[in-house]
């Protein structure tokens, strides 16, 4: 069964026809050619195509893009405009916290995220105080970047880039 | 000896030229390629692990609205060569193993496709099968060679006596699990059939080698090679399961030739990737080692069980590093095979020296202990003068010097040897330390061409840069070899419209594509000059020719650990993982680092989690996705340090490069358990070490 919806991804808004049982990743990467966002598993289960969905962190693997009608979607290509990077993007680059790319998007998008939540004070596994706002360190962004499978294992960089981004060297 | 190189370029750490793609996500993947309106290809798996195919009933899917076309073993076109079984793509209905591909489905859309996958009736006659892995296996066979092509058994002396006088012996069994390669981006083609003439095949393939995967297609499909392009421009990962073409490729290609003009999408599930992308074969090691009071070794042996699938042989080389790493007088390596019903093994991330340099060194460790010798001190104490397999001298070896500042930077000296006698808080706390190695190689066939554009040199040659950098270090090592700044160099790779390049494995990338851009630059200064015209253009191969003979040549590398185990739970964390190399000259710190550090992490992995786990009555890995495969996660990965040391290697190439992607895995889990060893006292001899292993006996 066919159903019609809209999208809006990185600013730019979709009209288009999907199966009803369409992800909203396929949505992305078989309709509408938007390929940022990366298939690793399809299950939910690596982070390879994390997008911000509205705002927040999502897996869009695990989305159908039929119960996402009229969603606001930024990929990791639509963080910056073209021939800029978003400050999370230049810091993967500064701390080469990627090797084959596959991941990294979603990486990408995730440390945005980790950003956000941590500003807005929301704790994690490895906070000790669920109440103290959070800091930057290791063991925090670590944690909070482990829905991010990278089989490259560029995690002892990713974590100095997430800090980077974040006003912490 | 070869005249170095001028490192100008080469050692600067230049961000990698791909990189703003990467970020962006806008680098181009094999199943991203743009096409008009491309059809979606989903498989039929053999749900037995033996047997036949009696029937397939294809009506139903047939029947479904938006399928092209449903081919199986009974329909498909006839291959040109059937000679390597893997490849042999539904040309047969004997089932090998479970998941084998009796069928596939094209459709307009990927949903579709599935659809009709699932409504693919098959029958079977289903036979018994054999898919367990045991050393008192009664029909383990001894196989002609070891991948690549090393002698199966070597000996020395007389181990058996050795053993028998010496002061101290260690004779125990260790095991190293099955894993799968796992890269992140799955195994996928688009492909193209363009009939017109005598049909042209365009593959954009995520794949370690364009050229040697058009070979292998060509060979499968019977087609002359002008006639087929493989473009991989950017590849999610390979660690040697994209190393050589796996049957998706063939059927990308079949399936292909099913829609004559019409672009075929076909990407592996990732639990498809379980049976059809290669794997490391589980190994089985007795390991033997004499040695006298102060520790030097009197015999070391390796008997190797392990296993291959019946449909290809692939004999990991597991007991080769012990035919070099250290000195003794008798030595014996042997390896024999199980030749099971189960998906075909193939390379994984330094084949042979990965599980070889686990049991080996955990004896190590053991015969240290024993002997109450610091398992520093005891490794350096076995140095051999010459490489003790060919009696070659080393091109260069500083395994010392890489253990001694390892010992250094991670605050080794003075290292309480006693097991399981250090508590902080509830962590019971151990150190261990590892020596790592990797062959230094270079393969004979690649070549690289020159041209002088705009003012600008391009350098062209089919290398695939799968991560580890190619993009930005090939430009680097043309830019030393041109004399002229990087930013003069334009390196164009991943395209079998390029001249030939070899598969990006065995650590032999740069190695092999640098000497031919070296070669390449040479013969343009000499026919050129330093002032070339728009247009001029050289093309040359590596000279194998000179190719040093006469020396062994390996980099080498020291891991140190430090685990912590809760004494409680038995829950073991890796706070510290740091290891020195000595693998002959960086050409890009940046990506060096990054190829170090990951390599090592993945040997954390092997250490701590990794485990495919097959079930013996179905002939099926159950635990076939990511979320049940366990991979180290950010949080696994504490402070990881990779350091090396300036190595000057004149024998190599001509860059002094050696190869860095896989020596990190090496050593890496034998240092994890030593550490483990060490804080806890109980010694688990068999991977991934989990927490069940350790709980009866922690102290």
């Amino acid at each position: 069964m066919d159903a019609e919806i809209s999208l809006r991804v990185d600013g730019q808004a979709h009209r288009l026809t999907v199966d009803t049982r369409t992800t909203l990743l396929d949505a992305m990467r078989e309709r509408l050619g938007v390929t940022s966002p990366k298939k690793g598993c399809d299950h939910g289960q690596c982070g390879a195509c994390t997008v911000l969905l509205d705002g927040e962190r999502q897996l869009p693997c695990l989305a159908l893009a039929v119960a996402h009608d009229g969603a606001e979607i930024t990929t990791a290509d639509g963080l910056a405009p073209p021939g800029e990077l978003h400050p999370v993007q230049q810091a993967f680059l500064d701390q080469d916290a990627f090797q084959c790319g596959y991941c990294t998007p979603g990486q990408v998008c995730s440390a945005v995220a980790v950003l956000d939540e941590v500003a807005r004070g929301w704790p994690s596994h490895a906070s000790t105080d669920l109440t103290a706002d959070p800091e930057l360190d290791h063991d925090e962004v670590s944690e909070r970047m482990s829905g991010n499978l990278c089989r490259c294992a560029a995690y002892v960089n990713i974590v100095p880039a997430v800090q980077q981004a974040g006003g912490r060297s | 000896m070869t005249e170095l190189l001028e490192p100008r370029a080469m050692g600067q750490g230049l961000v990698r030229r791909d990189g703003v793609a990467k970020v962006r996500g806008t680098a181009t993947y094999a199943f991203e390629t743009p096409a008009e309106r491309p059809a979606h290809c989903a498989l039929v798996q053999a749900t037995v692990a033996r047997g036949r195919v009696t029937a397939i009933d294809t009506a139903a899917a047939e029947a479904l609205d938006g399928v092209l076309a449903v081919v199986t073993v009974f329909t498909a076109e006839r291959l040109a060569s059937v000679e390597d079984a893997e490849l042999a793509a539904l040309q047969t209905a004997e089932v090998a193993f479970r998941g084998q591909v009796v069928g596939l489905v094209l459709a307009e859309t990927s949903e579709t496709a599935r659809e009709a996958a699932d409504l693919v009736e098959v029958t079977y006659d289903e036979q018994p099968h054999d898919s367990e892995l045991r050393a008192d296996r009664d029909d383990l066979y001894t196989p002609e060679k070891v991948n690549p092509g090393f002698e199966t058994d070597t000996a020395e002396g007389d181990v058996a006596a050795a053993m028998a006088t010496a002061h101290a012996t260690v004779d125990h069994t260790y095991s190293t699990a099955t894993y799968h390669n796992n890269p992140l981006e799955p195994h996928a083609t688009t492909a193209l059939w363009d009939p017109a003439g005598d049909g042209f095949l365009t593959l954009w393939d995520s794949t370690q080698g364009v050229h040697p995967s058009r070979a292998t297609v060509c060979q499968v499909l019977g087609l002359p090679q002008d006639h087929v392009q493989v473009v991989a421009p950017h590849v999610g990962g390979g660690f040697g399961s994209k190393g050589t073409p796996h049957v998706n490729v063939v059927l990308a290609a079949m399936a292909a030739r099913v829609l004559p003009g019409r672009a075929v999408k076909l990407a592996l599930t990732r639990q498809q990737m379980f049976s059809l992308a290669g794997y490391r074969t589980p190994t089985i090691q007795h390991v033997q080692v004499a040695a006298d009071a102060e520790g030097r070794l009197s015999a070391i042996a390796i008997d190797v069980v392990e296993q291959t699938s019946k449909v290809k042989e692939f004999a990991e080389q597991t007991g080769v590093p012990t035919r070099m790493m250290y000195a003794s007088p008798n030595r014996r390596t042997t390896h024999r095979l199980a030749a099971l019903d189960l998906p075909v093994n193939s390379w994984m991330r330094a084949p042979g020296e990965c599980p070889g340099m686990f049991g080996p060194e955990v004896a190590l460790d053991e015969l240290a202990h024993d002997l109450g010798i610091d398992p520093v001190e005891l490794r350096i104490r076995n140095e051999p003068e010459v490489d003790p397999e060919t009696g070659k001298p080393w091109s260069s070896r500083h395994l010392v010097e890489c253990l001694r500042e390892g010992a250094e930077r991670f605050g080794w000296t003075g290292r309480d040897p006693r097991p399981g006698v250090r508590r902080e808080g509830g962590w019971l706390v151990g150190t261990g330390v590892a020596s790592s190695v990797y062959p230094t190689m270079r393969m004979a066939d690649s070549t690289a061409l020159i041209r002088f554009e705009a003012g600008r040199y391009a350098v062209e040659i089919g290398a695939a840069d799968i991560g580890t950098g190619t993009w930005t270090t090939l430009p680097q090592i043309a830019a030393d070899a041109l004399d002229v700044p990087v930013d003069d160099v334009e390196v164009r790779i991943g395209d079998t419209r390029y001249p030939i390049a070899s598969v990006a494995g065995g650590s032999s990338g740069l190695n092999t594509w640098g000497s031919a851009v070296v070669e390449a630059a040479r013969a343009f200064r000499g026919e050129y000059g330093t002032d070339p015209a728009d247009g001029d253009e050289m093309e040359t191969g590596v000279d194998q020719a000179a190719q040093d003979e006469d020396h062994a040549a390996y980099a080498f590398g020291a891991q140190f650990v430090e685990a912590r185990v809760d004494a409680d739970t038995g829950e073991i964390r890796v706070p510290r993982h740091l290891g020195v190399f000595a693998a002959g000259r960086i050409v890009n710190p940046r990506t060096a680092r990054s190829q170090f550090v990951g390599a090592m992490t993945m040997g954390l992995s092997m250490a701590l989690h990794e485990n495919s786990l097959l079930d013996p009555r179905s002939g099926h890995v159950v635990n076939h996705d990511l979320a049940e495969y366990h991979i180290s996660v950010n949080a696994d990965v504490g402070d990881l340090q990779a350091h090396w040391l300036d190595e000057h290697d004149p024998w190599v190439n001509a860059m002094g490069t050696k190869g860095i992607g896989e020596i990190g895995i090496t050593g890496a889990a034998a240092a994890v358990a030593n550490a483990v060893w060490h804080a806890t006292g109980v010694r688990v001899r068999d991977l991934p070490i989990t927490l069940d292993a350790l709980l009866p006996s922690l102290p």
